[in-house]
């Protein structure tokens, strides 16, 4: 009977990290952003039809980068786990800590016990009732870190430049048009246009309905983008 | 609660109440033979105008002849374009309505565009159907459901029997004990140019007739300020009709009936 070959804990761990990186590194980055009235997500997705940001629940919106199929699995596992609380309790039970520990449950586990780390990074943000001191964004790694991050946040390939530009760039109460811009040309950096037609943007917004999730419309984009 | 994912082949779709179900929250077993007297609620009507629907439903529960709710709200926004009303074992039917309101912005958010009208109401008729174990029982729900179809540009009605049959009609539809009369005053009240004002005043004068004739219907309520519910649905989707308006229709009725509101 062959025996397997011995290989430390840290390689192992090292070895699965490096393959996720690498497969999240292949697709486009996308941020999140406070403004105003809410949070802002701004994404490169050159597709039209599938999505990168949608909504999870009445204030909860969902982003993922990487292999399309598996941050989308997350996606429906998110909005089951949200539907099935707020219909067993009440909708105002329902809400982004629990389902950022959640999904780090989940991904943590395909990390150190699946056949392969999930090779996607995600976000779950919440918009606050009260104002803006309620907000919240979660980053959710592909090994289950969760990091809460106070006003902006970036994932996918080259995510510390982005995320550079974008926290040096960011002030307190942006207008949405302001947060829009900033968030595509911390997405582009220098010397790099983004089509608007390839920006897939959404925002949660404080705006006294039930249902904060909306999509920013491409012409709405566009007009933002232009001086 | 731990995450629900599942393996392909296995997975629920888009179908909440299976998920419900595989999450272990089923439908109660009731012991067969039993019949239970629970609150009902009752009438509920609406017609369809030149470029919407209006639905309308009395505020009573009644557990034989008691009145048990006074403010009860059998007509409720099912989503953007579509609404429900309900009579029948009150119980149940909240608790159906609730699950027929989940199930819709589900499918909706799962699968990235909302269903067409018509697969809302074959989604409720199932609902219906699901029912009929409790509906033998005495518990048995008869909803209406109306809406806007966005694809279309027209108001679309439908009726269901208490097994989940669904018939979708052209003009109007009342459910309850108090639908005969309710219909009847439709019947003769319709016509194909109705507008939207007509249309609000033709149900609230059919409700006013049920709830004259039938003890399971309540008419206005001007002591306690307790009105129908009334809602219109167009292409800009759903919105009620204040109870200043109500007001000022039903107390005008009574003048035109040679009675006195002050």
């Amino acid at each position: 009977m062959s025996m397997p070959y011995y290989v430390a804990p840290e390689q192992a761990m090292t070895d699965r990290a490096d393959f996720a990186r690498k497969g999240i590194a292949k697709g486009r980055a996308l941020v999140a952003l406070r403004y105003e009235h809410g949070i802002v997500l701004v994404a490169e997705n050159t597709s039209q039809s599938l999505r990168k940001v949608s909504e999870i629940y009445d204030r909860i919106a969902f982003a993922g980068v990487g292999k399309y199929n598996e941050f989308d699995q997350l996606r429906v596992a998110g909005i089951r786990s949200a539907e099935l609380t707020g219909y067993q309790y009440s909708r105002d039970d329902v809400d982004a800590r629990g389902l950022a520990n959640d999904y780090a449950q989940l991904l943590g586990n395909a990390f150190t016990h699946g056949m392969k780390p999930m090779e996607v990074e995600i976000l779950v943000a919440e918009v606050g009732v009260e104002g803006s001191h309620d907000d919240q964004i979660f980053h959710i790694m592909y090994d289950g870190t969760v990091i809460d991050r106070p006003d902006t946040c970036a994932l996918g390939g080259e995510s510390d430049a982005i995320s550079n530009r974008l926290s040096s760039g960011f002030a307190e109460g942006f207008s949405l048009v302001d947060a829009i811009r900033l968030g595509v040309s911390s997405l582009s950096g220098d010397g790099r246009a983004i089509p608007a037609d390839s920006l897939e943007i959404a925002i949660l917004e404080r705006n006294g309905e039930r249902r904060c999730f909306s999509r920013v419309e491409a012409s709405e984009v566009e007009a933002a983008l232009q001086e | 609660m731990v995450m629900p994912v599942f393996q392909p082949g296995d997975d629920p779709g888009t179908d909440f109440p299976m998920l419900l179900q595989r999450a272990g929250y089923g439908p109660v077993d009731l012991p067969s033979g039993t019949t239970i007297d629970t609150p009902h609620a009752t009438t509920c009507v609406a017609v369809r105008f030149d470029n919407g629907v209006v639905m309308a439903g009395d505020r009573r529960a009644t557990s034989g002849h008691l009145i048990s709710h006074r403010t009860m709200e059998k007509v409720v926004q099912a989503d953007r374009h579509s609404g429900v009303a309900i009579a029948g074992a009150a119980g149940p039917a909240i608790d159906m309505i609730r699950l027929f309101q989940v199930q819709l912005e589900y499918y909706e958010k799962v699968q990235g565009s909302a269903l067409s009208l018509e697969g809302k109401a074959n989604q409720l008729a199932s609902m219906v159907r699901a029912n009929v174990p409790a509906a033998m029982q005495g518990m048995g729900v008869v909803p209406i459901f109306a809406g806007f179809d966005v694809r279309r540009s027209i108001g679309r009605l439908w009726a269901y029997d208490m097994l989940g049959g669904r018939y979708e009609e052209r003009e109007h539809v009342a459910t309850g004990s108090g639908s005969l009369h309710a219909s009847t005053v439709m019947k003769v009240g319709y016509r194909s140019d109705l507008t939207r004002d007509d249309a609000v005043e033709l149900v609230t004068r059919s409700l006013w007739e049920a709830a004259d004739a039938d003890s399971a219907t309540g008419g206005p309520d001007m002591v306690r300020g307790i009105y129908p519910v009334v809602a219109t649905i167009d292409n800009d989707g759903w919105s009620l009709v204040g109870d200043d308006e109500l007001g000022d229709r039903y107390r005008s009725l009574i003048e035109q009936m040679g009675g006195s509101t002050s």
